[in-house]
């Protein structure tokens, strides 16, 4: 059995009644949640940056969460993002109305990243073809791509577990 | 150049990258790890060198992703992967789509309801226990979630555990991210060789 330190981000904001069913089944995949923990690290604080700060990641993270309508999970990327002294323009990142400059880079990064979390299925080749276009990378775009993608999961797993939670 | 498909099949298509693959010849050796390459095995499908581009990621992803999907217990193999075809209608991703849809219909030995999934998308009917398990999985693959108390209700009226909803909204989840990187970052397009079959597994 592992201690509280043991529990992660998604466990704790679910906010799992200890003994309860729902409880227990989370921690029968103690090990799905611990590599949860750790694609967060990966995506947010990687060693290699690429081309994204890891407060243009956190401000970026604070966005999706927004649009998610989901406050706890924002108020988490808020706090990461806060914490890492930010420049005007990284913190304004985090604000879903904020577009930034068109044909800017920072602009076609949020025009992707709004498109791919709100309506993944109506992406094209075009989209990829700005990004390129304003000077981003294809490795970057990768690294842009898992970023929001992984935000999708986390958010759809608490979101599942809250309601799990709730209709006990 | 093959034509882009757009239409829910379960013919495995071929995945055509958007963007650059990395180059396995340069490939640094955390890319090699995370890809397992070894000298016997030195067949890795575009989907994975794309990824490979974030190799952090990709390294803690890949074990989390056959976790969610193959682990022992809980929700049987089947019913993950209509979580998984769910999320892959709603984010339209054909190629995920075909994986998993063909997946289920191997595991449950059973076309039918896969056919009434690409036939009629998200307002498919079907069985009492495949349908709360499939409307749920389409609900919460919307942005934001729309899936509510009542979607879990119907989950538990059909019997299922605390364990086997968990594992429900894990394989959904999943899709969530897995459709946003295999739709967003290539096309699917119809196979012209006989060597899509390494990229059964939602391209791994």
């Amino acid at each position: 059995m592992e201690g509280p330190e043991d529990v992660t981000l998604v466990e704790k904001w679910a906010a799992l009644e200890p003994g309860s069913p729902l409880h227990a089944a989370v921690r029968s995949r103690s090990d799905v949640f611990a590599m949860t923990e750790a694609t967060h690290e990966a995506a947010l604080r990687p060693r290699d940056l690429g081309g994204f700060s890891h407060a243009e990641r956190a401000a970026l993270a604070t966005r999706i969460a927004r649009l998610n309508e989901d406050d706890e999970l924002a108020a988490h990327y808020a706090a990461m993002l806060e914490a890492l002294s930010p420049d005007e323009a990284t913190a304004s990142i985090a604000d879903p109305g904020y577009s930034g400059d068109a044909w800017s880079r920072i602009g076609a990064v949020l025009t992707f990243t709004d498109l791919v979390t709100m309506n993944p299925k109506d992406t094209k080749p075009d989209d990829i073809a700005a990004l390129q276009a304003a000077g981003v990378s294809d490795a970057d775009i990768v690294r842009l791509a898992e970023l929001n993608a992984f935000l999708a999961y986390q958010a759809r797993l608490l979101a599942g577990l809250r309601l799990m939670r709730r209709a006990a | 150049m093959s034509a882009v498909l757009h239409e829910f099949t379960t013919e495995i298509p071929e995945w055509r990258p958007r963007v650059k693959p990395i180059d396995l010849a340069e490939a640094t050796p955390e890319q090699l790890d995370a890809l397992k390459v070894t000298p016997s095995n030195t067949k890795v499908s575009d989907y994975v060198l794309v990824l490979a581009n974030d190799v952090e990621t990709l390294k803690v992803r890949t074990p989390l992703f056959n976790a969610i999907m193959y682990n022992k217990g809980g929700l049987g193999r089947a019913e993950r992967e209509i979580g998984a075809t769910a999320a892959s209608v709603v984010n339209r991703c054909v190629f995920c789509a075909a994986v998993h849809a063909s997946r289920y219909n191997q595991l449950a030995k059973d076309e039918t309801l896969m056919q009434r999934v690409f036939a009629d998308g998200e307002r498919a009917e079907l069985e009492p226990r495949a349908a709360a398990i499939f409307n749920f999985a389409t609900r919460l693959s919307k942005a934001p979630s729309e899936a509510d108390a009542d979607d879990i209700r119907q989950l538990r009226d059909t019997g299922m555990s605390e364990e086997e909803i968990l594992d429900l909204i894990l394989s959904a989840s999943l899709f969530g991210w897995a459709n946003r990187l295999m739709h967003v970052l290539g096309d699917p397009v119809a196979k012209t060789g006989n060597d899509a079959a390494e990229q059964r597994n939602e391209g791994r």
